[in-house]
């Protein structure tokens, strides 16, 4: 589904955090992104997001050359693509329900066909009573929870999530995992950027490790 | 979220649309009203959509008074015969009076008589002096038929011949030169509308990349998830249709206050002397239909502008953006 080859990145003039950087993300795969902070998760999720262009090197995303794709063309294929960042990045002036519900909107979909979806979804990780409140009163779980389910609300073909766990304790940990190998189960390609080794231990995925903008892949 | 209760499915549809409708109401807008400097970006529209209409309605004003002196004839016209050796004045007096009286289209020929240009002269040259001692020049009056008007050059030609020294003056090149004045300050009229549009799409241009950059996190989260430019630009757009419209609204109608109360004062003071020159010069102040037509032409272009300058600068600002966002954090 997607593919690098030889990709290398550099910020500005800046060095090359990433180097020859190779992989292949299958349909339906299940991994765990993972290295020291500041070895370039975030960069590489980033590539995947089409929100950067590599400085070298050659990335597929379906099917699809990086350096082809117009900016026309860029609103339609993020949507078949899931993101939760590591600084969540939700609209502080619109509740969780409408945070949500926001990939649903800009797909111009009525809010009467989404609703109780995104009730549903909200109420699976756990902020059924927070629906209605803004994200500044949020703790840091429920604003990743919140993050989270914007990803998943519209099924993507592939999720990426920066550190989906690194705010909430152990037991949602888990869940939240649970709800990921779930949505892995029903077709969507999984790829989480964490340093949290007990995560990585509950399930058997395969593994990559950046580390000095190199990436090993352990299957 | 209020739960459609499952033992009245009859009304479901119904509950279900008034939910819907009440949720749809509550829904936060995606580029929230207080992230935009609205109020001050109205009020410079107002006052820029003031200062137009008023210039447009100066302009028509003058127009208007322009085009009525170029169509009005003096009532009156008048010969001026200069002294020269050997001229006997009274008789060449006498026969440019009669030749111009034989004009169809005049009325009747005066001389202005030697006691009478003694006293036209008084105010410079003090009284006693004996005017066949000075070489002044001597006129007649020519009243003209206003609704026939004779032919001036006809006039002209045909007593130039016959006295050198005599000359017609039908005001026409006092007339001209008003109307080249009024014109002159039509066309300066149009630039200062046109600086005033200028500045006023500028003012636009700045406040919506201002806008734009406050939004930015907004803007960000909007690609991620999928949106189109087209549905971002929308959602700016809005905001800046609704803060221009107001904007020109309160302009327009702060305008036309003005215009009707000039109107009202004129009218009022029809008779004083402030008001009888201001009515000499421009009729009344009465800004005609084409004045109010203006102020409604000028919101709607006032609007319209702003609308298509911040969805021009939205779209601009968006293509920037996603060619910046390489090197951008
Ligand atoms: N926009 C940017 N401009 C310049 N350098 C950047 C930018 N973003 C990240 N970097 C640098 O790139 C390197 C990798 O950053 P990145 O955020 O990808 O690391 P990470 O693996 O996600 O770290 P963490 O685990 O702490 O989140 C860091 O050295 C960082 O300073
Ligand atoms: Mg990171």
């Amino acid at each position: 589904m997607i593919r690098f080859e030889n990709v290398g990145l550099r910020y500005g003039m800046g060095p090359e955090i990433l180097r020859d950087i190779s992989l292949h993300i299958p349909e339906r795969s299940f991994q765990f992104l993972s290295g020291p902070s500041g070895a370039g998760k975030t960069t590489l999720l980033r590539l995947l997001f089409m929100s950067l262009k590599p400085t070298r090197g050659l990335i597929t995303i379906f099917g699809k050359d990086r350096s082809r794709i117009s900016r026309g063309e860029l609103p339609l294929l993020r949507r078949r693509i899931g993101v939760v960042f590591q600084d969540f990045r939700l609209l502080d002036h619109m509740t969780t329900y409408e945070n949500v519900a926001l990939p649903l909107r800009v797909r111009g979909r009525e809010e009467a066909n989404y609703r109780t979806d995104v009730t549903e979804l909200l109420k699976w990780v756990g902020l059924g009573d927070r629906m209605h409140v803004l994200p500044p009163v949020l703790s840091g779980g429920e604003k990743q929870r919140a993050a989270i389910a914007r990803a998943l609300i519209e099924q993507p073909e592939i999720l990426l999530a920066d550190e989906p766990t690194g705010n909430v304790d152990p037991p949602l940990a888990r869940r939240l995992l649970r709800l990921f190998i779930e949505l892995n189960r029903l077709g969507t390609a999984v790829v989480i950027a964490t340093h949290d080794l007990g995560l990585m231990e509950q399930v058997d995925a395969r593994r990559m490790i950046l580390a000095g903008g190199r990436l090993d892949v352990y299957d | 979220m209020t739960d459609i209760p499952v033992d009245h499915l009859q009304d479901e549809a119904a509950e279900t649309t008034a939910t819907v409708r009440r949720v749809q109401r509550k829904m936060a807008p995606i580029v929230p009203a207080q992230n935009i400097a609205g109020r001050a970006l109205v009020l410079v529209i107002a006052i820029m959509t003031f200062l137009s209409c008023l210039t447009f309605g100066a302009v028509t004003l003058v127009r208007d008074t322009a085009s009525v002196w170029e169509n009005q004839i003096s009532r009156e016209a008048t010969v001026q015969i200069k002294p020269v050796e050997g001229l006997d004045m009274e008789a060449a007096l006498a026969q440019a009076s009669q030749i111009a009286g034989e004009f169809p289209g005049v009325t009747g020929t005066k001389i202005v008589d030697r006691d009478a240009t003694a006293r036209l002269l008084e105010p410079w040259l003090g009284t006693g002096l004996n005017i066949d001692e000075l070489p002044v020049p001597r006129l007649i009056v020519v009243t003209i038929d206003e609704a026939n008007p004779p032919d001036f050059a006809a006039m002209r030609a045909a007593i130039t011949p016959k006295l050198p020294s005599a000359a017609l003056d039908d005001h026409r090149t006092w007339v001209d030169r008003l109307v080249a004045m009024a014109h002159t300050t039509v066309t300066i009229g149009f630039a200062v509308l046109a600086l005033i549009l200028s500045a006023t799409v500028l003012t636009v241009v700045f406040a919506t990349r201002g806008a734009m950059a406050g939004n930015g996190h907004i803007i960000e989260v909007l690609h991620f998830v999928g949106a189109e430019a087209r549905f971002i630009a929308r959602e700016f757009r809005w905001h800046f249709l609704v803060t221009g419209m107001k904007g020109a609204a309160a302009g327009g109608a702060a305008a036309i206050a003005v215009f009707i109360v000039f109107s009202w004062w004129s009218s009022r003071n029809m008779a004083t002397p402030q008001a009888d020159q201001a009515t000499a010069l421009f009729g009344n102040f009465a800004i005609g239909s084409t004045g109010y037509l203006g102020v409604g032409l000028m919101v709607l272009v006032i609007g319209a502008l702003t609308a298509a300058t911040s969805h021009a600068t939205v779209v601009a600002y968006l293509s920037d953006i996603d060619i910046r966002q390489p090197e951008a954090g």
